[in-house]
């Protein structure tokens, strides 16, 4: 596919975006055009940025006298940008660093959902993971203990049938109260073992050099060692990575080089 | 009955195994994580299309078609 360069796409990055900004996020068909609809009623509108062909929804709402900023991203199964959609919804976090990001899943198959929940709770902190689609979920006999959930993953889960409105008014509590600092989630990190953390440990301090809090320096490290293609269209983190390579060990693609299969019986 | 390795294209219809190993590499290998491809995962062959590829796999509450270029290329154990 063809990378486009961060410069090209400061249409995410422009004044567009007032704060505090919420973000949406999920995979396709997890309700998040429903659950945006929801928050923002008719005080929306959809860019149309010039020979572009992903929009972004904006919108905004009110809750305890706070005007949030609400932005529908494209729905993405992942964060790698693969394709234009992943690419806008990955720099669009990484960069805008939203107040409050919004991960929004569908119940009936959350172990799925969940892969994109864990990628961006490697890019920021401030995360709700919305449990949508409870209704349906029921039906099929499918129960979610939010606060289990919530406990495994170390940040706020909110349950939703957004269809019917039922859970908008606390996932709105939920939004302010991560932004006004109440609740401070706290994303569980995975631990990708000594060696690979030794690894990042060495690139850590440098990407927060070079990026001083523009970018997170652990996904950054990780998308380093990981190889991650998608990296290719960040000029200042390739040209880290390149640097590394030749002066460290732990280079690009240390996971492709990994046997993959460790801890198999 | 004794565990048997094999690729994921030889999964007989309506047979479950778990995925042992993605052998592809690179941008597909992360792909296919994406997609719940996880060492460990129970995958069933659902059903083939009339000319034998690709092939429907239900795993982890979705149904996934892959071309046999790609399910050669993923290891199950079967019981
Ligand atoms: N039963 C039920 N349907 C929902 C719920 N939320 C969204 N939907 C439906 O799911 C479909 C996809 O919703 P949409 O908001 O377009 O998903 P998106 O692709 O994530 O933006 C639509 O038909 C919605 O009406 C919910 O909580 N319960
Ligand atoms: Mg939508």
């Amino acid at each position: 596919m063809k990378f486009y360069k961060v410069r090209d796409m400061d249409f995410l990055m422009d004044d567009n975006f007032p704060r505090p900004l919420v973000a949406l996020a999920g995979n396709p068909n997890t309700g998040k055009s429903t659950i945006f609809n929801a928050l923002t009623g008719l005080k929306q509108h959809t860019g149309n940025w010039p020979g572009k062909t992903v929009s972004l929804a904006r919108g905004t709402f009110y809750h305890r006298n706070v005007k949030f900023c609400v932005v529908d991203l494209p729905g993405t199964y992942s964060l790698l940008a693969n394709s234009l959609e992943e690419q806008v919804a990955r720099n669009f976090i990484l960069f805008n660093r939203p107040d409050v990001m919004l991960v929004i899943t569908d119940a009936t198959c959350l172990e799925r959902n969940l892969n994109l929940a864990l990628q961006i709770m490697e890019i920021t902190d401030r995360i709700i993971v919305c449990v949508n689609l409870i209704d349906e979920a029921a039906k099929k006999g499918i129960y979610v203990d939010g606060d289990v959930l919530s406990k495994e993953l170390g940040v706020p889960v909110v349950a939703t049938a957004a269809r019917r409105g039922i859970g908008l008014f606390e996932l709105k509590e939920m939004i302010f109260k991560v932004y006004s600092g109440k609740v401070k989630p706290s994303p569980r990190k995975v631990n990708y073992g000594e060696e690979l953390e030794k690894a990042i440990g060495e690139l850590v301090p440098r990407l927060e050099n070079t990026f001083s809090g523009r970018i997170n320096p652990r996904w950054a490290a990780l998308s380093i060692i990981s190889g991650d293609y998608s990296i290719e269209d960040l000029e200042e983190l390739v040209k880290i990575r390149d640097e590394s390579r030749e002066e460290s060990a732990y280079g690009y693609s240390f996971f492709s080089q990994l046997p993959g299969n460790r801890g198999l019986k | 009955m004794e565990k048997h390795v094999i690729t994921l294209d030889r999964l007989p219809i309506g047979k479950t195994g778990r995925v042992a190993a993605i052998l592809h590499k690179g941008l597909s290998r992360r792909r296919f994580l994406d997609l719940g491809f996880v060492p460990g995962t129970l995958i069933t062959t659902y059903f083939t299309s009339f000319t034998g590829d690709p092939t429907a796999y239900r795993i982890r509450g979705t149904t996934i078609a892959l071309r046999k270029e790609d399910s050669s290329k993923i290891l199950v154990i079967t019981e």
